[in-house]
């Protein structure tokens, strides 16, 4: 679905991935792990392009999307992504954030957007804070409003950056059983995390990154039973 | 009202003849040559048409100077390194040279170079005045806007962005109007500077409320009231406006209650 070659980002003089080429295949739960300051946000983020990459060459779908000619907006209608941060419209009720998108693009009108809002916002638990302002929510319910806005664009393909890291630890769970959730049904992700138990019980491949380059990829299995780069051993002894 | 007149007329031939007046009497005196006697509040009334009209017509065009100014340097600066547009560039650097030129230089030069330099023959003081305080406010007003819209958080407009939605739509939608919320206290106090600086404008000929104090008190001989005067209606004006300020950004803020 995602095919990667030979990418490389640089800021300035500091290199931070370093000649990167991965596959992600339709249906796969890719979770990337590793220490802070490695690339992984940064090789996230090159995929839709929130990082124009220094060098290397992007595919989704069977389109360049590397290519500057590329209608870039076109290519990230169909990949969800979900920050950090959440950055939902603050100025925006819940419908709002959810729906602009989706109608603005011209994918849906606004009664069909409103009512998928409401279908995806039950999924979630949150079908009553429908009108609230991002401002009242908690952030576990602010970080699943977000994924439900992404979701509203049905994409092919869901990007996490870091989604439970900024949350209060009683909250981690209920975002990550969206997650878990979107991965049965068949959804491809790629995420970005540091919950071992969630890149274990869902990845269906992990891969290892340390220095803008990927040390280390097989099953989760596999790579938190037998690691064999020294520094996966450290980094993994330092968090399990 | 005529009774007044005639103590009017009564007093005031005292005070000519050189006696001096009880301090009351004195007040009333001047207060009536002030405002009253031949019907003189008329000419501060079309002062204040006059400064408001010039306040509203600089306010327009500092706010589409400011707009303009500042989307070209923020698109400027937030070009893709290596794929920069030579032609922003060069409007970029026009923009960089008008803002530094006009808050380098002080007002009052820049209403006399427009006045009796660039605009030297024409008669319509109040719209050079107008045009003058529009551009000065125009650099301001793009420093403020710029300021709003490098505080948001950049998340903001990559969330926009990562939905698919174009350049425009994001700062439509989501940039924008968060950051006229940030940035309306600072144009607020813009708004006051430049409704207390048309008073300038009579430094070219602009018949606004100063100018109506002046041209009374130069025939009083009498400054006192007509300058209390005018600095009391300024005062009145700022604080209405400063009061539906408050109403607006109560309003904006409907979004942060919890």
């Amino acid at each position: 679905m995602i095919d990667v070659k030979h990418l490389s980002k640089s800021f300035g003089h500091h290199l931070v991935l370093d000649d990167i080429s991965q596959h992600i295949h339709p249906g796969e739960k890719v979770v990337i792990i590793g220490p802070s300051g490695s690339g992984k946000s940064t090789f996230l983020r090159c995929l839709n392009l929130l990082e124009e990459p220094t060098a290397g060459e992007i595919t989704f779908d069977g389109t360049l999307i590397t290519d500057p000619k590329v209608k870039i907006d076109l290519v990230r209608r169909q990949m969800g992504m979900v920050f950090q941060h959440f950055n939902l419209f603050p100025n925006m009720t819940i419908r709002k954030n959810i729906t602009l998108a989706p109608v603005r693009t011209g994918l849906m009108k606004q009664a069909e957007a409103d009512e998928t809002a409401e279908t995806l916002l039950q999924r979630v638990g949150l079908r009553d804070r429908i009108d609230a302002y991002p401002a009242q929510l908690s952030g576990g319910q602010k970080q699943r409003v977000a994924i439900v806005r992404a979701l509203a664009m049905r994409p092919k393909l869901m990007l996490f950056d870091e989604p439970t890291s900024a949350l209060d630890p009683e909250m981690v769970g209920e975002v990550l059983e969206v997650m878990k959730q979107l991965a049965k049904e068949g959804m491809t992700m790629v995420v970005v995390t540091h919950e071992m138990g969630f890149a274990r019980e869902v990845g269906s491949r992990v891969l290892f990154m340390a220095d803008g380059k990927v040390l280390e990829e097989a099953p989760p299995a596999q790579l938190f039973g037998s690691p064999t780069h020294p520094r996966l051993k450290d980094f993994l002894s330092k968090v399990l | 009202m005529e009774q007044w007149g005639i103590l009017y007329d009564e007093w005031r031939q005292v005070m000519i003849s050189g006696e001096a007046l009880p301090p009351l009497q004195r007040y009333f005196v001047l207060f009536y040559q002030a405002f009253i006697e031949a019907d003189r509040w008329k000419r501060y009334l079309s002062g204040v048409g006059t400064t408001l009209t010039v306040t509203a017509m600089a306010l327009i065009l500092g706010i589409i100077l400011g707009i303009i100014v500042a989307v070209i340097r923020t698109s400027h600066a937030q070009q893709r390194p290596g794929q920069r547009n030579s032609l922003l560039g060069l409007v970029n650097l026009v923009c960089r040279v008008y803002v530094t030129v006009i808050r380098g230089t002080p007002m009052m030069v820049q209403l006399l170079i427009m006045g009796m330099v660039v605009f030297k023959s024409s008669r319509n003081f109040t719209m050079v005045g107008a045009l003058s305080l529009g551009i000065n406010s125009g650099a301001y007003v793009s420093e403020i806007i710029r300021g709003g819209l490098m505080s948001l958080d950049p998340g903001q407009s990559e969330a926009g962005r990562s939905l698919g939605l174009n350049y425009l739509d994001t700062m439509r939608f989501i940039v924008v109007p968060q950051a006229v919320k940030a940035i309306l206290p600072a144009l607020g106090n813009e708004f006051i500077v430049l409704l207390k600086d048309t008073s300038l404008i009579t430094v070219i000929g602009g018949k606004e409320l100063l100018y109506a104090a002046q041209g009374i008190y130069s025939r009083t001989y009498e400054q006192m009231f007509p300058l209390f005067g005018i600095a009391l209606i300024y005062l009145v004006l700022v604080m209405i406006f400063s009061y539906l300020q408050g109403i607006l950004e109560r309003r904006l803020r409907q979004s942060d209650r919890r």
